[in-house]
């Protein structure tokens, strides 16, 4: 967590007062959540009546994937296609597929180019012939696996040429990209705070007035009456205070990252010839990607070989893929890129961070070869 | 030394581990899922491979503040193990998975895994003991517990893998000695009840899981004169010297209690006749694996062999007969051997090796 937001998280933590009653200690809360909401607002590009606080990203994906598709559909009985991209995170593929099982949604998965970044084509396409059957789109603004950023603000306007409103699921976005809730013009956006130095267990739907939302959490209507239960006072200002900074510090941040990130890459490469950086901008491919991201397939290894050898080098990061009851699973975003099941077993995915140093950079580069060499070997 | 301990997600893996960490190695906990639909296997209580399981395994690493890994051995495991399992019944032998997975998944799979990635040992939970000879020889010998041990299902392993293999619980007095160890150290898996059954039949109905996965094959039950006596679903699910569950129809004309004396894959037919049948004096045993040189010069040796899980040791006069076949003579005789099952030899708690009984002598 970014320093300044434990700091005020603890601040608010010492006090006392639900921010939903009417006394001197819950109007002091209720104070706090309002400038906090005012303040995440005024970072995300959005108006403060448009931040819905929840519990986290996977909360907010819920809340719009479902909250829209129901009042969608309450609206057209027969609106019930739910367009996604296939490189999704699981907390907006699973909803979706939940929406299939049980609410007759039909969902279509939109095919993604070899970068990972979705076919507008096949979108558009989509709502040429199915537009006035579609209940939403979603479309992450960036691929928190293979670091791709997609063209969301060309998917919202073919979406809203069709009348078909668009969920952006920006959790990755916020802190590497220039996010403008207004501009971008969606209809919702997800947004998360532990992945910016923000606390876990809180998060934000940004979600336009306008935009129907059934409600996923009944309760003592909260947060406009979309999302009950009473609010975390110290989460949303440490939420606040940490996209504030990261917000504002996102430029430099971005600049450093982005070229550690392409050291990094190119040591890989260098000290691991057929190493397969994935993702946008990479390998001869266009298109733009997450400054703090690089994802790396190395054939013939197993993923969690790889992470055991280079955990003992002291380097930590992920195989980038899913894990079904702790066994790995081929990532559905490589699958979707077009990646051989086999290869997509060898993937790592390498995050950068504030504290990233140009030497954890050059100990990745200096030991890479030999954890590859060792992992082959051990099949 | 660099160790990696199998973590099952029982209580006695996760107090080897902690005694491995204790002895001042460096430690990496590994669980093995081996089931490809992890919500298939057991849960609970009495598995080894559950989603629960790797929970628990989980949380014991933590505990041992240990790095925690888990291996997807289910694929090797279905083409070793369980296919092993049903071909096996499916020729009419009685097969012991457990030794199988000690040979193919736990001292094969994983150890040349571990041994690739720089580990130095393997470390289970098992009760076993190894000992180092002056001139630095190991051998393998029966837990301290002899209720416990399990060195009948570890002896397949063989010299090579037992240099590599290290059980920390072989001295072990009682279970309970293990489980107040368990909570000692704050392992939250101390109560936690022991797994017997196969891990991979779900209910522990075995006869049922043969029939879904090999389906049924009505046959004839006859007595040694071949008289048709009843009917069966599949020879595959009966074992040598069984008593229940034949579905006789009409008793034996002496009015004593029959037993399966022979299955006969070929045939699809079960073999049922009196008690003193099923009396063994000698067994034929391939795939040798040994641990010992004794009757390398292929003079027979006596010793005790023990042709069955938990079954008593009994005197016998052992011949290598050439390659991996070996005789074992049990004078005294022993009922209730099938084929499938491993013969393992013992020079009082020490393995000598290992076969597994393709045939017997009456």
């Amino acid at each position: 967590m970014h320093p300044a937001a434990i700091e005020a998280m603890v601040v608010e933590l010492g006090r006392t007062g639900n921010a939903s009653s009417l006394h001197d200690a819950g109007r002091a809360a209720r104070r706090v959540v309002e400038e906090s909401r005012e303040l995440l607002a005024a970072r995300l590009g959005a108006r403060p009546s448009e931040v819905i606080l929840t519990a986290g990203g996977t909360e907010a994906d819920n809340l719009a994937v479902k909250g829209i598709f129901w009042a969608r559909r309450a609206e057209r009985s027969d609106r019930t296609r739910v367009l996604v991209s296939a490189v999704e995170h699981h907390a907006v593929l699973d909803p979706a597929a939940w929406l299939a099982e049980h609410e007759g949604a039909e969902v279509v998965l939109l095919p993604v180019d070899r970068s990972g970044c979705v076919e507008l084509g096949a979108l558009q396409a989509e709502l040429a012939a199915h537009g006035d059957r579609t209940a939403l789109l979603s479309l992450m603004w960036a691929n928190n696996e293979v670091g791709t950023v997609q063209p969301v603000h060309e998917a919202v306007e073919l979406a809203h040429a069709a009348g078909v409103p668009v969920h952006v699921d920006a959790v990755q976005a916020v802190g590497q990209l220039e996010v403008e809730f207004a501009a971008l013009g969606a209809d919702a956006m997800t947004v998360s705070g532990h992945k910016l130095g923000g606390p876990v267990g809180v998060g934000a739907l940004v979600a336009r007035r306008d935009v129907p939302l059934v409600p996923v959490l009944h309760g003592g209507g909260q947060e406009r009456g979309v999302r009950s239960g009473t609010v975390d006072v110290a989460s949303a200002r440490a939420f606040a205070v940490a996209v504030d900074h990261a917000v504002t510090e996102r430029p430099a941040f971005a600049a450093r990252v982005a070229s550690l990130r392409d050291e990094l890459v190119a040591g890989i490469v260098r000290a691991v010839p057929d190493a397969l950086p994935q993702g946008a901008g990479v390998a001869g491919r266009g298109g733009e990607r997450l400054p703090a991201n690089a994802h790396v397939v190395f054939p013939g290894c197993e993923g969690d070989s790889l992470l055991f050898l280079l955990d003992s080098h002291g380097v930590r990061c992920s195989t980038g893929s899913a894990c079904r009851a702790g066994v790995p699973q081929p990532s559905h975003v490589l699958l979707a890129c077009g990646v051989p099941a086999q290869e997509a077993r060898g993937a790592l995915r390498l995050s950068l961070g504030r504290t990233t140093s140009r030497a954890d950079v050059e100990r990745v580069v200096g030991v890479i070869a030999e954890v590859v060499e060792r992992a082959r070997a051990a099949g | 030394m660099r160790v990696l301990a199998a973590l099952s997600g029982g209580v006695d893996s996760a107090v080897a581990a902690a005694r491995a960490v204790d002895a001042g190695h460096d430690v990496v906990g590994v669980h093995m899922a081996l089931s490809r639909s992890r919500a298939e296997f057991r849960t609970g209580s009495r598995g080894c491979c559950s989603i629960e399981d790797a929970g628990d395994a989980r949380r014991a690493a933590d505990v041992l503040g240990i790095p925690y890994y888990v291996w997807d051995l289910s694929e090797r495991f279905e083409e070793t193990v369980v296919a092993d399992f049903l071909s096996e019944y499916q020729a009419g032998r009685t097969p012991n998975p457990c030794v199988r997975c000690n040979e193919h998944i736990k001292f094969e799979a994983l150890m040349d895994k571990a041994l690739a990635l720089g580990f130095d040992a393997v470390c289970t939970g098992h009760y076993a003991q190894v000992r180092i000879a002056a001139d630095g020889t190991r051998s393998l010998h029966r837990s301290a517990d002899l209720a416990k041990d399990q060195s009948y299902v570890l002896a397949v392993m063989g010299r090579e893998r037992l240099a590599r293999s290290m059980f920390p619980l072989g001295d072990v007095r009682t279970k309970d000695e293990v489980r107040g160890e368990a909570a000692t150290r704050g392992l939250s898996v101390s109560a936690k009840p022991d797994s017997y059954d196969i891990c991979f039949v779900a209910d522990g109905d075995t006869r049922g899981f043969l029939r879904d996965r090999l389906g049924e094959r009505p046959g004839p039950v006859v007595d040694v004169e071949g008289r048709v006596v009843g009917e069966h679903q599949g020879a595959y699910g009966f074992t040598v010297g069984q008593r229940k569950g034949l579905g006789l129809a009409r008793p034996a004309d002496d009015g004593r209690p029959r037993y399966v004396v022979d299955v006969s894959a070929a045939t699809n037919t079960v073999v049922v006749g009196p008690a003193e049948l099923l009396t063994v004096r000698a067994v034929h045993g391939q795939d040798a694996v040994w641990l010992a040189d004794d009757g390398l010069d292929g003079r027979p040796f006596d010793c005790h062999a023990q042709l069955r899980a938990h079954g008593a040791p009994v005197p016998a006069i052992v011949t290598r007969t050439g390659g991996p076949g070996v005789r074992v003579e049990v004078p005294a005789g022993v009922r209730g051997v099938a084929a499938g099952q491993s013969v393992v030899l013992y020079d009082e708690d020490r393995v000598l090796g290992q076969a597994t009984i393709t045939g017997t002598d009456r």
